[in-house]
């Protein structure tokens, strides 16, 4: 395995007029890795995320993915930003699962899945519904392919968003708090596939605030306070040696929901 | 008070005149909503962008446009246009421009509000499976927009249709122009503006109750 991190992000700052949201965020995540972000409401989690995906610009540091850097080019030493086509294409080549479904609504949940396959990658209407129906049997949806999705719960909805998003075969996945919509009991199907994924070395950056999952799940958690990254390891080190009072607090909050498993 | 004989011969006579004249209107009405539905995207698109020498001229045109009566409009362009050597247009012709022009003021606005309103979702989810800005448009935006705004859309529709009554000031025979015809024929006036009244009224009925059809199938999915 080569030793470049699939993605890497260093010194990453970003800031909404005078409020620097992102205060210089290293982080890398390697091939086949799922990488946790954690953090309290505000500490810039999402922000991170949509300037992976491009949704939102950094203001400077540098994100790599596959050591090509996202949103702009070095020309003479000066950083020039990508047209939107370019831009464009390296959106694709990450996935992103979004807290509120986003999928089309005029389009059924094969269709959700099959616009990127035929409009973004050109690949022909039959091969795009298979793949779609492959993907959404994986997440257990090959039933209800012709549904639209207001026909469909909170916890189908999302299974839809993950297919469409991995459909893509994308070199990325994030995933910004997607159980955070869900009722309670529709939580353990979405965070079932998103298990799946991760099993089948699918790499992914996911920011949730589900704590047994994220232990259970992840290689590597970050954990965000005030845009920057206040401490970072294996779940075991970060949950079980917490080397600040925030962390402390803030997994503290979460007691309750590790019951025995802690020690 | 006056007895006055009804004579619906005179109708059934001329049921042929006004049944084409019934086309006409609704064929000029069509017409005008499908060129008003292209101007009225354009200029939406025109007065969200962020370059005022774009959003500017269109502004000015859709407040012009809303706020001259209609009859001036299809007599400035049919009588006013000719003066400076524009006179390729035969009143119909002219008659369509006036109302696409009208037609595609009062859309834009539609469009702008349905454009407006549009959840940032839809164009972030369509960005993150990596469609261009081209695409996101022609494939997310303007579908959702279309669905949102398709009420507005069909109440523009029946508007255009009772507008083509207008027409008859410039002699286009549509229903309006071809009922003051067989007035001036026959003098029978109460069948014939009765008879020309409930043509309007059932037309813009049927036309109203379609399009709610076509709105509640697609309604649905939002
Ligand atoms: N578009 C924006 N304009 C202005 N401020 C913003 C914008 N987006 C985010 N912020 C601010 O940036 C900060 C970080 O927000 P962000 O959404 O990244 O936090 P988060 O860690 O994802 O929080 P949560 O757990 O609540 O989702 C917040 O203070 C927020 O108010
Ligand atoms: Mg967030």
């Amino acid at each position: 395995m080569s030793d470049q991190p699939l993605l890497r992000a260093q010194g990453v700052r970003k800031s909404f007029g005078s409020v620097e949201v992102l205060k210089g965020i290293d982080l890398e995540v390697r091939q086949g890795q799922v990488v946790s972000l954690i953090g309290a409401s505000g500490s810039g989690k999402t922000t991170f995320l949509r300037c992976v995906n491009l949704l939102e610009e950094h203001d400077a540091g540098d994100i790599l993915l596959d050591g090509e850097p996202i949103g702009y080019r070095v020309e003479n030493g000066r950083r020039r930003r990508l047209s939107e086509t370019r831009v464009s294409a390296q959106r694709a080549r990450i996935g992103m699962v979004f807290q509120q479904f986003n999928l089309f609504p005029h389009l059924t949940a094969e269709e959700n899945v099959m616009l990127g396959l035929t409009k973004v990658l050109g690949k022909g209407k039959a091969e795009a519904r298979e793949i779609a129906g492959h993907w959404l049997g994986r997440v257990g949806l090959e039933a209800r392919r012709a549904h639209y999705p207001y026909q469909l719960s909170g916890g189908q909805q999302q299974r839809v968003a993950i297919a469409r998003a991995v459909a893509m075969e994308p070199r990325l996945l994030l995933f910004d708090e997607v159980t955070s919509a869900l009722d309670p009991e529709l939580v353990a199907e979405v965070l079932g596939v998103m298990q799946q994924l991760a099993g089948s070395g699918m790499t992914m950056l996911v920011v949730s605030h589900e704590m047994l999952f994220v232990r259970d799940v992840s290689h590597h958690v970050v954990f965000m306070d005030g845009g920057r990254v206040a401490q970072a390891g294996p779940p075991a080190e970060v949950f079980d040696r917490p080397d600040s009072d925030r962390l402390r607090g803030f997994l503290g909050r979460f007691h309750g929901m590790f019951g025995g498993v802690r020690h | 008070m006056i007895q006055y004989y009804f004579d619906w011969s005179v109708i059934t006579r001329n049921a042929g005149a006004l049944g084409e004249a019934l086309l006409l209107g609704l064929g000029l009405a069509l017409v005008s909503l499908a060129i008003g539905t292209v101007i009225g995207l354009a200029a939406a698109y025109a007065r969200l962008s962020c370059r005022p020498w774009l959003s500017w001229p269109v502004w000015a045109y859709v407040e012009f446009i809303r706020c001259m009566p209609l009859l001036l409009l299809i007599f400035f362009v049919y009588f006013g246009l000719p003066e400076f050597n524009i006179s390729w247009f035969d009143k119909t012709q002219s008659f369509i421009l006036t109302l696409s022009l009208y037609a595609g003021a009062y859309m834009s606005e539609v469009f702008r509000a349905g454009l407006g309103s549009m959840p940032k979702q839809y164009v972030e989810a369509a960005k993150a499976i990596g469609l261009r800005p081209w695409q996101r448009q022609r494939y997310v935006v303007l579908p959702v927009m279309f669905r949102i705004t398709l009420p507005a859309i069909s109440n523009n529709l029946i508007s255009l249709f009772k507008d083509t009554s207008l027409a008859a000031a410039i002699a286009v025979p549509e229903l309006t122009f071809v009922a003051r015809r067989i007035n001036a024929d026959t003098f029978r006036v109460m069948e014939v503006w009765l008879s020309v009244s409930a043509l309007y009224l059932i037309t813009a009925y049927t036309i109203a109750t379609l399009l709610r059809l076509v709105e509640r199938r697609y309604a649905s999915i939002r």
